[in-house]
């Protein structure tokens, strides 16, 4: 049985790492592993995971639904609820390696899917939103099964466990892609559990997160009225449901949804010598008040074709980037650039509440 | 000594340098934290990237990092000297309260955070380029001097410097034309015994990077010092 939030206190911590080829080449998920090494002392050992994206170009097409089960019936109860609204073009086990720093591990699965267009015009819904009502269905109606990850051609991978102990555990080096999310887990007043652990996925998008959120609660009320279901013990997944909501269902842009979770102080917005600015963080911060994110974090956001590095607006977790020819590296400590590129330069650390987004060229395939 | 420490624990890094008798070259340091926490008497010279908390209650010894220092340094330092030739993470010399810490590069956030001076012990926090936001933080002694040295653009310090100092001084070089200070503190402009007093509280800084003082002393200086005629009152309680 899991200890729930506000039933343990455990004290802080927690490393994130990220990398991205501007060009598009792909990068082994050895050297995100890699860089967790030098940060080991940030986690301990109750929590760490990976995403990478562009790992899937066989079937980039498709949703790439990773999955938890607790048992055997929980998977086949699983699949027959997804046969019902999806075309599952491959289902397998995902190959992992057994180690003796991992344990407990539940029954772990990944489906390629697709939403059948006949279901999508009954509901008369687009694919990613029916995407995402299958995951809260699932994730929340299904015991013992969870979606962890749900994009396409991108994956996340995570569990109990060092990072350096869940990037062997999922034979990372087996995988390439043109950019990786990391993190190394010290969980804050919650559990550690293999759900739990970082990063959390939806649709293409994946959230890194070192901090704790004292706005958690205010957040995930306000995302409930949009069907968003906070259930998994911990507070780092209503920054990835809020970045959904304002990025794809709102449509705002990377620097806008920055502009509502780490907003400026209205101190702050108030000096903004830019009337058309002053104006749009006005806007931002009056119309998603409910979304503003307090306390420390520092974040990387993954999404197809780019990252976004998001500092809390008072900077109260370190974050570091750097790069070298056309890598770019995030990381919460230096040594965990150097541990990917030894020769990384233009090490620069941005300011709270300021949005260092990094895309892949325009024009290459990813 | 000269050791490479690439891929050791950090106990196992100040071990090796308690071991050492003499000065002592740590190459490939590469985020091992706390490097030489709470040492009195060794001469250390660090390549690569030391990691958080270095020289943490550092007490007499001294410390040279070729190239960027983390986050929290000289954290709660008691006499010593730190010199970084790159920049310094978040949270420089975080509650020092004597040695001194000399920065060629820019400064994270909070640098200086309740740096503090007691009895005959006086810290010192140098600078050269920018610091970031909360700069001088809850400062209740000590001295900060910010140089912005070589900084282009870039503004000589972020947002809310001084928030909450109630002691101590800082130096800007700068005339602070757009930085806000809070109303607790006091800015004005260096008068000829403060110049002459930051010349020679600089004399080691440009031993230290081989700069020539005239070049520093050209540009006006900002000195800031708590307002004693508006202190913190009724902040959080009557009192």
């Amino acid at each position: 049985m899991n200890v729930k939030e506000g039933q343990v206190r455990i004290p802080s911590g927690c490393a994130i790492a990220a990398v991205l080829s501007r060009d598009g080449a792909r990068i082994s998920g050895e050297q995100i592993v890699r860089a967790m090494g030098p940060m080991h002392d940030r986690s301990n050992g109750l929590g760490g995971g990976f995403a990478g994206y562009g790992i899937y170009p066989a079937y980039k097409d498709f949703y790439a639904l990773h999955l938890f089960f607790d048992c055997r019936d929980t998977r086949k109860a699983c699949e027959a609820l997804l046969k019902e609204g999806f075309e599952i073009w491959h289902a397998e086990r995902i190959p992992t390696r057994k180690l003796p720093a991992i344990t407990d591990e539940p029954i772990i699965w990944r489906y390629f899917v697709s939403p059948m267009p006949s279901v999508l015009s009954d509901l008369q819904l687009d694919e990613a939103e029916y995407v995402v009502r299958t995951v809260m269905k699932i994730n929340t109606g299904l015991k013992g099964a969870y979606v962890f990850s749900s994009g396409k051609n991108m994956g996340a991978f995570k569990a109990v466990g060092f990072p350096e102990d869940v990037g062997a555990y999922y034979r990372l080096e087996e995988y390439a892609g043109y950019s990786w999310t990391a993190h190394g887990r010290y969980p804050t007043n919650t559990p550690g559990w293999w759900g739990g652990a970082h990063p959390f996925a939806l649709l293409d998008w994946s959230v890194v997160h070192n901090g704790e959120i004292s706005s958690y609660d205010a957040n995930r009320r306000y995302l409930e009225m949009f069907g968003y279901r906070c259930h998994l013990q911990t507070d780092t997944e209503v920054i990835t449901y809020a970045m959904d909501y304002l990025l794809r269902r709102q449509g705002l842009t990377l620097t806008e949804a920055a502009g509502v979770v780490a907003a400026p102080f209205w101190s702050t917005i108030g000096q903004k010598t830019d009337p058309a600015e002053r104006a749009v963080y006005t806007y931002l911060r009056t119309v998603f008040s409910s979304l503003l994110v307090t306390g420390p974090f520092s974040i990387v956001l993954g999404f197809t074709g780019g990252l976004m590095a998001l500092n809390d607006r008072l900077k109260l977790r370190s974050m570091v980037v750097g790069e070298k020819g056309e890598r770019v590296f995030i990381a919460s400590e230096e040594a965990a650039i150097r541990a990917m590129e030894p020769e990384a330069e233009h090490i620069w650390s941005p300011m709270g509440g300021e949005p260092v987004i990094i895309r892949v060229k325009e024009g290459v395939e990813l | 000594m000269v050791k490479d420490v690439s891929g050791m624990d950090f106990r196992a890094v100040n071990d090796a340098i308690r071991a050492a008798s003499g000065a002592c070259e740590l190459t490939g340091c590469c985020g091992q934290r706390f490097i030489a926490a709470g040492m009195a008497d060794r001469d250390i010279v660090l390549r690569g990237t030391p990691g958080n908390a270095l020289g943490a209650y550092l007490n007499g010894a001294c410390l040279t990092v070729l190239g960027n220092a983390q986050d929290a340094v000289g954290d709660t330092m008691n006499a010593g000297r730190i010199v970084v030739h790159g920049n310094i993470g978040d949270a420089a010399g975080y509650a020092m309260r004597g040695g001194e810490i000399l920065v060629r590069g820019n400064a994270g956030y909070r640098a200086g955070i309740h740096m503090k001076a007691y009895r005959d012990k006086a810290p010192l926090l140098v600078i050269g380029g920018a610091a970031g936001s909360f700069l001088g933080e809850y400062q209740s002694g000590g001295v900060i001097v910010v140089l912005g040295l070589d900084i282009g653009e870039k503004r000589i310090v972020g947002n809310f410097p001084c928030t909450g100092m109630h002691g101590g001084k800082l130096y800007l070089r700068s005339d602070c034309a757009g930085v806000r200070f809070p109303p607790q503190v006091t800015a004005h402009r260096a008068d000829g015994g403060e110049m002459a007093e930051i010349e020679k509280i600089l004399l080691d800084y440009c031993a230290a990077f081989g700069y020539g003082m005239d070049r520093i002393m050209r540009s006006p200086f900002t000195v800031v010092t708590p307002d004693t005629a508006n202190p913190y009152r009724q902040m959080y309680v009557a009192n």
